[in-house]
């Protein structure tokens, strides 16, 4: 049954991972995304639906748990914040090369280092452009919402499943912790070992029997000549992602002068900023790419055929600008505008910031 | 003169003379390991276990970064490569959503009490019912002969030139010693595999691991003291011999707790 409750992103996230039949939650405690380990082991989802919570002696064991349960053809997954992402990568690198499906959730923090337990969005080059070492990409998801921490779920392992690839929610301290009402989705059964070595039988780690060669997930090919065979296969199904898998959400784009470009935190204060402009009479809008990988690159592109300007509102230095950059391919000025160190930018700030930019433009 | 009686080969390897097979398990390829290493048997001695108590089908093996990296090209078995010093955490994943497999790790010493030593220790702390097969050659094998957690002191390699000083690089660490303290490790033993009579024991002990594994009594570490000759810059011979002589003075054989 469907549910309507008052939760934490982070709560909502939680049990929206028993509810979509996750086999395994792998974790480690750290500010702000603790509630989700918390959450699912007041939940004991072991006695609900069979669902493996397990609290890992760091998040490098936490990503290779998950890694072993993946491996196996189960839903597997993992959630962190910034510093405890970086210890992820390596892991996270290793499942793209062996191509294993999992979903990974970073409710950022402002960094660098230790930094700040405040919410921040300045690992997206971290997240969308690899992170860890080597040729991959990881499906991104933004979030921005209490009830897209729930959605992206199900959302995230269905991607996941399809491309044989770790998926990433990358939201932030904001949304992991603020409480909104959220649509929770039905329960749905996780899959029996059959109904795995049906589906995925092909590749996972399920025990050899007579009928089939051994399965072998690995990373490793010490022939070049293979290896550059692998990452051609991996590079054609990023291409192919990045042609099916766009998501995005515009603001009242059709008749925009000036557009924002934000994610997640940053795209709820723009989404303000845009009201606040219109009741100025200036015609803004927001485009909110939903996936940050792929890049909603084609509407930002037809957006800059007549469009005036475009400001990337993020709460790091400014990084995806860069994606905002390539995009518009010099068709109009991009500007950035941001906070970091967990400064979460006032909708007036951000509006003063479009009104300079916007008056650049016209001298 | 002599006459000697013709004996056909059908008759030389009639059934009830074999003494000894190919491990069914292992498959035709050639082995990446030295001549002399005792990688080989101690992978031999896995699958031959694994293949008596009929559980092939029901085993996933976890291969580590190191010498024996491709294990899983070796073994006809489903495997999983792990990161290097990571397949505890991997078994862990395995383990825990699949409870009725069988589950090992296959790892040098490099990779479990170096790099690995808290995904070793946690993973032997929770208890997790696995089988971990712990190669100690005192050396880093695959990248070519660097000093070890392991490392007898004085004992040289590549960055060791003039031998282990432990005042500086510190002891050898005994960590089957270390984890037989946990209340999850069920069973610590060390064996080796470089006498005929010691492999036997040695498979001895990994029926004991496996038949733990499935009456869920808990972690299993097999510690094989092996050598690495091609490391250590030695014949196959020499090195056994000073195996006997020096590895199991630090490192002595028998099991630790049962
Ligand atoms: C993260 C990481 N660091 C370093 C290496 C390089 N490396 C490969 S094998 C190895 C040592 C392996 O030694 P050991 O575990 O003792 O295995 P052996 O080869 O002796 O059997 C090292 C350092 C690596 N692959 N990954
Ligand atoms: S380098 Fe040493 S451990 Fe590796 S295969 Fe050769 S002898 Fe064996
Ligand atoms: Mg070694």
């Amino acid at each position: 049954m469907e549910e309507v409750k008052l939760m934490k992103g982070n709560e909502a996230m939680a049990e929206a991972a028993i509810r979509s039949g996750v086999d395994a939650y792998f974790g480690y405690p750290i500010t702000p995304q603790s509630e989700v380990i918390e959450y699912l082991m007041h939940e004991e989802p072991f006695k609900r639906t069979g669902m493996v919570v397990l609290q890992a002696e760091s998040e490098l064991a936490a990503i290779n748990m998950v890694y072993g349960a993946a491996a196996c053809g189960k839903k597997a997954m993992t959630s962190s914040s910034s510093p405890g992402i970086s210890l992820k990568l390596e892991g996270i690198s290793y499942m793209a090369g062996a191509e294993l499906p999992c979903l990974i959730a970073n409710v950022m923090r402002g960094g660098p280092g230790l930094g700040t337990i405040q919410p921040g969005q300045s690992d997206y080059f971290q997240a969308v452009k690899g992170g860890g070492h080597g040729d991959y990409n990881l499906i991104v998801l933004a979030p921005s919402t209490v009830q897209e921490m729930a959605d992206f779920v199900n959302l995230g392992f269905d991607l996941a499943f399809k491309y044989r690839n770790p998926v990433m929610i990358l939201s932030d301290g904001a949304i992991g912790q603020m409480m909104e009402k959220v649509t929770l989705p039905k329960q749905k059964e996780r899959l029996s070992n059959e109904e795995i070595i049906k589906r995925y039988g092909s590749w996972a780690t399920t025990g050899k029997p007579e009928s089939r060669e051994r399965n072998i997930i690995t990373s490793l090919n010490l022939k070049s000549e293979l290896q550059e065979i692998h990452n051609q296969h991996l590079q054609n199904k990023f291409k192919t992602a990045e042609k099916n898998e766009v998501r995005y959400e515009q603001i009242q784009c059709e008749d925009a002068d000036y557009i924002l470009v934000a994610y997640g935190t940053s795209a709820r204060i723009s989404q303000k900023v845009v009201q606040l402009g219109r009741e100025k009479g200036l015609k803004l809008g927001l485009l909110r790419p939903i996936t940050l990988w792929p890049f909603p690159k084609k509407i930002i592109s037809e957006l800059a055929d007549h469009t005036k300007g475009f400001l990337s509102v993020e709460m790091s230095a400014g990084q995806m600008i860069e994606d905002v950059l390539l995009a518009v391919e010099g068709k109009a000025p991009v500007a950035h505008f941001g906070r970091m160190g967990g400064m979460i930018p006032s909708p007036s700030e951000v509006l003063d910031a479009v009104e300079k930019e916007i008056n650049k433009i016209l001298k | 003169m002599m006459t000697t009686a013709v004996i056909t080969p059908e008759e030389i390897i009639k059934k009830g003379k074999i003494v000894f097979e190919k491990t069914k398990l292992m498959n035709d390829c050639t082995l990446s390991y030295c001549p002399g290493c005792g990688h080989g048997v101690a992978h031999r001695l896995v699958m031959e276990v694994v293949d008596e108590m009929g559980i092939e089908q029901d085993t996933i093996g976890v291969a580590p970064v190191g010498c024996s990296v491709l294990a899983y090209e070796f073994m006809n078995i489903d495997m999983q490569q792990a990161a290097h010093g990571r397949a505890p955490a991997v078994a862990t994943g395995i383990k825990r959503v699949f409870p009725e497999k069988y589950v090992f790790t296959y790892q040098g010493d490099g990779d479990l009490a170096a790099i690995g030593t808290a995904e070793t220790i946690h993973a032997c702390n929770r208890g997790e019912n696995i089988v971990i097969i712990f190669v100690n050659n005192g050396i880093y094998g695959m990248t070519g002969g660097q000093m070890a957690p392991t490392t007898l002191p004085g004992m040289k390699s590549s960055t060791s030139p003039y031998g282990r000083v432990v005042e500086t690089m510190g002891y050898p660490l005994k960590i089957t010693e270390m984890v037989a303290t946990l209340p999850g490790v069920a069973y610590a033993t060390r064996q080796a595999v470089h006498t005929a009579k010691l492999v036997t024991k040695t498979k001895k002990a990994i029926i004991k691991a496996f038949q733990n594994q499935k009456d869920k009594k808990g972690t299993s570490i097999i510690e094989i003291v092996s050598n690495c000759n091609s490391g250590w810059k030695m014949t196959p011979v020499e090195s056994n011999k000073w195996l006997d002589e020096n590895m199991l003075a630090y490192f002595p054989l028998g099991d630790i707790k049962k």
